[in-house]
């Protein structure tokens, strides 16, 4: 530890010759000489803190912030350790103990290094949440975390691959923790941290990543909607043979588009669609293919529905781009046992659009508060149906209140449910539905509106927009 | 490789016994080889089956997994064995064939090269995961005769899959085979086999095999060594095969990813 130190030092002191000699020689610094300022120390405890500065621990929000001290009779192979006392779940200061530690002052460069490292021993046997590092509460660009880390009552070695090192050029994340009393029965527990350490094992092999869970998805889009890789995980093999899985940030991948005219990809997996085609967006960490993939069929310019007229105060807008919505409880119930409906709902440009996929029925409530629309006349929804109208296919609308009660159920709610078919209905064209309320005789109020439910869908696409009351 | 290495016992007997030979030795470095005449090499520079002038296959699941429970079916199949790109490429397989879960090979030079003492080493890359099981061996020539473990087996690398920074060599013989046979374990020390090609030899004559990984001599064995007749001042044979599971590795589990491939660059013996 103390060499490491005295490393460190001399480092910094060679920097500072090269600082010196280039000022004396009135030349502006190189830019080699500025990437060299991040200090590419290893430590970050080591009987003591390393090159930490003063102000580095910030414990999460709802969590105990007194958890976390330094034990001084505690260490592996010494007497000084991280200390950290994982509180009751009823602890009023705060539930469970969690925290970063970032460096106070300008990141590292953690290059040279495949792991951070650490020994770790606990009161009893327990099963740690998280354990990582890349976490700064600023973009948190370059996270990466294992999990469920199963801790004994003797110093073992904990080994935290990093994804890919050639990222963490100036990372301030040197350590984060989450650690709760689920597994306990609700009852604290402490663990101790020592040696606390990047490091370059050259042991660490065979790193695998997947997106989108490692499956291929399509995804249809139109010209300027944002679509995400998502289900990204990695998996590296350790010196033991075990494999490890890290949870890390998509900034650690790589991505690729087959087809940038179609769609392009950023360095964040942040997908823009751009022109009517196919593109396949893939990955790869280190070099090395992730499995999975996003396919992206743009299906062209999107058709935005009509742009509603009313004033804002004649309208309720449920959901709307005009307007200012009421609370929503959820545009999609997920009611079981039946629906099979799936929200993908999309962007185009600000516009937001409901996207109901494998639609047979689906319910938005808006329960907290009810909606009061005696003073409106008429109930207004734009439907798109994408895919073809077959003979006799029906969309029903049906319209809730639940009375006086204003909770579901309770003998006093009422609905009315109108019927729509072909020609109203067509395909690839904005259908714009409004009736009066005065056409709803059974909907004996409309007091307490909390429900909109639209039924009759053949397993297809329906999207909607503008969904408002109004007079 | 037939049967169960290790015994713990020699490795403390067989470490004092090198550091004896360290102090002792005049040179400031030990020299790892000492025989540098060419006499035999395989680089694997065709294309195709391994070239039947030197290899035989053993097809099949032998008798009980080879001895050790393996769950391989070893076939001849370009799947399971072929020579391309300048080497050997053993691949171990996931699949149901005639009975087995598993596919691999196993290649013998058994009545086409038999060799007396001399250095023998290859240029191996590891495959990696739970239950393999690859190998770089011989045994005695005269096994039809008196049978193992009369015959001798030395086993120049055994590497298991889930152990990726470790490798060992071993001697079997009548009194000290299966677990009783004379065995150590060479640890790389910041690196694996599966990542990289390393070099796996002995350096053999009479009464003596030394073992070296690279270029670091970690272990020789005598006839003191050895509790029972040394077997080893006799013609050889040379194996390379990857088996699957069985009683040493124990079976692949979920983190297994198959195929798997050993990969072989070059076979080399020089007197």
């Amino acid at each position: 530890m103390k060499n490491r130190k005295i490393n460190y030092l001399g480092k910094t002191l060679l920097l500072g010759l090269v600082l010196i000699t280039n000022l004396n020689c009135e030349r502006d610094l190189s830019d080699e000489a500025i990437d060299a300022t991040f200090a590419k120390t290893a430590e970050v405890f080591i009987d003591d803190f390393v090159g930490m500065g003063s102000d580095f621990y910030f414990p999460y929000g709802g969590s105990k912030a007194t958890a976390w001290s330094v034990d001084n009779t505690e260490g592996y192979n010494s007497t000084s350790s991280m200390r950290i006392d994982v509180p009751n779940a009823n602890d009023p200061e705060g539930s469970y103990a969690g925290a970063i530690l970032r460096v106070d002052g300008a990141g590292r460069n953690l290059t040279d290094y495949d792991a951070l490292t650490f020994y770790v021993k606990a009161s009893q046997g327990v099963v740690i949440g998280e354990f990582g590092f890349g976490e700064d509460f600023d973009q948190n660009k370059y996270m990466a975390t294992i999990t469920n880390v199963s801790v004994g009552t003797n110093w073992t070695k904990v080994i935290i691959p990093i994804p890919d090192a050639s990222k963490l050029t100036q990372e301030r994340g040197m350590f984060r923790y989450a650690a709760g009393s689920q597994g306990t029965n609700g009852f604290g527990y402490t663990f101790w941290i020592d040696e606390l350490k990047f490091e370059k094992l050259g042991t660490i092999a065979h790193g695998q990543a997947s997106i989108m869970n490692g499956n291929n998805i399509s995804e249809t889009t139109f010209v300027g909607v944002n679509s995400n890789v998502e289900g990204i995980i990695s998996t590296f093999n350790l010196p033991n043979g075990l494999n490890q899985v890290v949870n890390l940030s998509s900034a650690y991948l790589n991505y690729e588009s087959s087809n940038p005219a179609v769609a392009t990809v950023d360095a964040t997996g942040l997908v823009t669609s751009l022109s009517t085609g196919t593109a396949v967006i893939t990955a790869t960490i280190n070099g090395v293919d992730a499995t999975g993939s996003l396919t992206i069929n743009c299906v062209g310019t999107f058709v935005h529905a009509p742009e509603p007229q009313q004033n804002q105060a004649n309208v309720i807008s449920i959901f709307s781009d005009t307007y200012n919505n009421v609370p929503v409880n959820y545009y999609n119930g997920y009611w079981q046992p039946w629906q099979t409906t799936v929200s993908n709902d999309f962007s185009v440009n600000g516009d937001n659009i409901l996207n109901y996929t494998i639609f047979n029925f689906v319910g938005i409530e808006f329960s907290s508060p009810t909606v009061d629309a005696t003073a409106m006349t008429h109930f207004h929804i734009d439907v798109f149906i994408p895919g073809p109208i077959a003979p006799g296919r029906e969309l029903r609308v049906i319209v809730v209140d639940f009375g006086a009660g204003g909770v579901f159920g309770g003998g006093d709610d009422t609905r009315h449910s109108t019927t729509f078919t072909a020609p109203t209905l067509v395909s690839q064209n904005w259908v714009s539905i409004d009736i009066p309320f005065a056409n709803m005789p059974n909907l004996a109020s409309r007091s307490h509106l909390a429900q909109i439910i639209l039924e009759g869908g053949d397993g297809s696409v329906l999207y909607a927009d503008n969904i408002y009351f109004y007079n | 490789m037939t049967l169960k290495h290790s015994s713990t016992k020699k490795s403390f007997l067989l470490a004092s016994t090198l550091l004896l030979l360290l102090a002792c030795s005049e040179d400031e470095k030990q020299q790892v080889i000492t025989k540098t005449k060419l006499v035999m090499q395989e680089e694997f520079d065709g294309n195709g089956a391994p070239n039947p002038a030197l290899w035989s296959f053993d097809i099949g699941t032998g008798n009980n997994g080879w001895g050790n429970n393996e769950q391989q079916y070893y076939t001849d199949r370009p799947e399971n064995i072929v020579v391309e790109d300048g080497m050997l490429k053993i691949t171990a397989r996931q699949e149901l064939y005639l009975g087995s879960s598993y596919t691999s090979a196993r290649i013998l030079t058994k009545g086409k090269f038999e060799q007396k003492y001399g250095r023998i080493e290859a240029r191996i890359k590891m495959p990696w995961g739970k239950g393999l099981w690859p190998a770089f061996w011989m045994l005695g020539a005269n096994i039809d005769e008196v049978s193992w473990p009369q015959c001798g087996e030395i086993d120049i690398v055994e590497y298991l899959g889930n152990q990726p920074t470790k490798v060992f060599g071993t001697v079997h013989g009548p009194g000290y085979s299966a677990g009783q046979s004379v065995s150590k374990t060479y640890t790389l020390p910041n690196s694996r086999f599966d990542t990289d090609f390393h070099i796996f030899g002995i350096e053999w004559g009479e009464n003596y095999i030394n073992y070296y990984v690279d270029d670091v001599l970690y272990n020789q064995i005598t006839p003191a060594d050895v509790e029972g007749e040394w077997v080893f001042n006799q013609p050889f044979y040379i194996i390379l095969n990857m088996a699957v599971g069985g009683n040493l590795p124990g079976s692949p589990n979920s983190d297994t990813s198959f195929p798997q491939t050993m990969l072989v660059d070059y076979i080399r013996v020089y007197e």
